[in-house]
């Protein structure tokens, strides 16, 4: 099983972002995925510099790939993702069908969840584009994965999102300036100052959901690590983590020991004191997202 | 692309007597979906069996009018065979299109019933013109229906640059998401749009008076408290009062209706192929009135675009069917931005 980190769905500045590589650089993952995702005007990184980092990360021995932005507005935002198909020395995660048009039947690329793959057949006609490795959507349960890659088609990686907060939305609002009451093409990146993004709680103060800009993200922390033997024995390749500001290299430390074969128990106590919130795992279960469904409770 | 001669009026209609609701009051064309989650408005005692559908065609066909079937959801895996099912008897039943969310099923389509015209759903997520141009190349896709999140200036740059029709919303439910990109109600309930057709679904909605006011909640989760007196919307997750940083308020969108009537002679100009009312759900009345404004106002704008002016009596009856009575022209002209 390997072990993959997500790009990062956050707004750090670029000193931070620089840390965050030379750590990842040293750390045990075997795939990175780089690139602005969610917002256009982050700039804390241009282009080139997601480039250098992802050449920087590839010397280190890392498999990088390149994460297209998942919401394509304007011929700017298309501007960037040719540039980023075109460079050629990297694989293209395609988040949109507008990334998907700019590589399928030039290069080799990876599904992601935003695509909506939730089918075999629909499996099956990305990989006659050239997909290599998908990302299923996250509302999959273990019991759909598991009709999908009983009958998928040859030469396609699966890659699950095991852990990290849930990207649940996308709008071209952001919220995050709306909460400022900033207006969006003068938001003055008022996300900088939310590294994992703004609580948003109930009106009884329970955690709900996170803002981050124009992405809405769960609160609670999807957590599939018990579940790694199960999607081995599905034939998941890969698991993925989404990073978090705070302890990443902790949550990467528990991750690889469970795709080594730790005892649940132990993985599970080298993660509880790096979730920044609750965990859940409903998905997986056939659950509502947010719920927890115990270890070795029937699902 | 080049301007169509005419806009087209999309109406909804999840019952017959709302289909012909629709075509009394003057849309080009009727939408439905069939009874279970191969549509996005997967809702109890609501749309088609085959013999309806089969009536409604009829119906539509005898004076003049299309009739299209909504197949837009994502077919679940070890049940394709239901979206399969579902759209060769739309096939069948000679409707005049069918629109789709989902490439498996659009690659199934074009092999089996290549003489079946094929529309983009608002649920394949297509914002810009390479996204649908991806699906003209692969599928000839003939028109495709926008997100309800691009300005009017990005409207207009993809309707000159895609090679295919473009249908947006002018009326109805507001979403704020990208359609096809939102998982918050499968979060909170289990069941979303993408997988079986639904949003907050009715079923896991539970009213509960209490010392503070009439609270919401979504299996569970409080969406939502309102103080007496407040009018109460259908419990939308994403338009409940939630709290940030101690500021309580409608965190992510107020529960307001789509309205962009006034936009009328912009939506023309640009090249927009036809104008889609939401609402499914909603009664043959409210189809009957949504329908007869819309009417009304593309012809007026169709006869002197120049002298378009929206009438005080069209707003009112719009507003006094829309959510909370609040309407907004959404994301095509942004405030916020």
């Amino acid at each position: 099983m390997q072990l993959t980190l997500g790009p990062l769905l956050y707004h750090w500045p670029k000193a931070r972002l620089d840390a965050f590589h030379d750590a990842i650089a040293a750390a045990p993952v075997d795939r990175v995925y780089l690139g602005e995702v969610v917002c256009s005007r982050r700039h804390e990184y241009r282009t080139a510099d997601w480039l250098d980092a992802a050449a920087r990360l590839a010397d280190a021995g890392k498999e990088v790939v390149l994460s297209s932005q998942v919401l394509m507005e304007s011929e700017s935002d298309l501007r960037t993702l040719r540039r980023l198909a075109a460079d050629g020395r990297f694989l293209l995660e395609a988040n949109d069908m507008g990334a998907v048009h700019a590589v399928a039947g030039h290069a080799p690329f990876v599904a992601g969840a935003h695509l909506n793959i939730y089918s075999a057949e629909t499996l099956a006609f990305f990989a006659s584009l050239g997909a290599t490795r998908w990302v299923p959507p996250f509302e999959m349960s273990r019991a759909a994965l598991a009709l999908i890659l009983a009958d998928r088609p040859a030469g396609v990686a699966t890659e699950v999102f095991a852990y990290g907060r849930l990207p649940l939305a996308f709008s071209a609002r952001c919220f995050t300036a709306r909460h400022y009451d900033l207006p969006k093409d003068d938001c003055r990146f008022v996300c900088l100052d939310h590294p994992e993004g703004l609580v948003v709680a109930t009106r009884e103060r329970e955690p709900f959901l996170v803002l981050n800009g124009i992405e809405t993200q769960s609160h609670r922390v999807l957590n599939l690590a018990d579940a790694l033997p199960e999607m081995r024995a599905l034939g998941v390749d890969a698991v993925r983590l989404s990073p978090q500001p705070e302890r990443m290299m902790d949550v990467i430390a528990a991750f690889r020991a469970a795709c080594d074969g730790a005892a649940a128990d132990e993985v599970a106590s080298m993660l509880a004191p790096a979730l920044p919130a609750a965990a859940c795992n409903g998905y997986w279960h056939g659950r509502p997202g947010l719920e927890l469904v115990a270890r070795g409770a029937a699902s | 692309m080049t301007s169509p001669q005419r806009v087209e009026l999309v109406c909804p209609a999840g019952t017959l007597p709302a289909l012909k609701a629709a075509i009394d009051n003057g849309a080009d064309c009727v939408y439905l979906g069939f009874r279970n989650e191969t549509n996005a408005r997967n809702f109890g005692g609501l749309n088609f069996d085959a013999k309806a559908a089969a009536e409604g065609v009829r119906y539509a066909h005898a004076r003049g009018r299309k009739l299209l079937v909504a197949l837009n959801t994502y077919a679940q895996p070890g049940a394709f065979a239901r979206w399969t099912g579902a759209l060769d008897l739309a096939a069948d039943l000679g409707v005049d299109a069918v629109i789709l969310a989902d490439p498996g099923l659009m690659r199934y389509a074009v092999e089996r019933h290549p003489q079946l015209r094929l529309h983009l759903s608002v649920q394949g997520s297509a914002t810009t013109y390479e996204a649908i141009n991806f699906y003209v190349r692969h599928f000839g896709i003939r028109r495709a229906v926008l997100p309800r999140v691009l300005s009017l200036a990005q409207v207009e740059y993809v309707v000159g640059q895609a090679q295919a029709e473009i249908e947006v919303f002018g009326f109805g439910s507001l979403c704020v998401m990208v359609e096809g990109r939102c998982a918050l109600s499968s979060y909170a309930t289990g069941e979303g749009p993408n997988t079986v057709g639904v949003c907050s679904p009715a079923k896991a909605v539970r009213w509960q008076e209490s010392a503070e006011g009439l609270e919401v909640r979504l299996n569970g989760v409080l969406i939502d408290r309102l103080a007496k007196g407040e009018k109460a919307g259908y419990p939308t997750l994403c338009k409940g009062h939630y709290t940030v940083r101690d500021d309580t308020y409608y965190a992510i969108e107020e529960p307001t209706s789509l309205n962009t009537l006034e936009m009328l002679p912009e939506l023309v100009r640009i090249g927009v192929a036809a104008v889609k009312i939401e609402g499914r759900q909603r009664s043959p009345a409210y189809v009957a009135a949504v329908t007869r404004v819309w009417r009304a106002a593309i012809d007026a704008c169709a006869a002197a675009p120049s002298r378009f002016a929206v009438r005080g009596a069209w707003m009112d009856e719009l507003a006094s069917l829309s959510e909370g009575r609040q309407t907004t022209l959404g994301a095509y002209h942004r405030p916020w931005r």
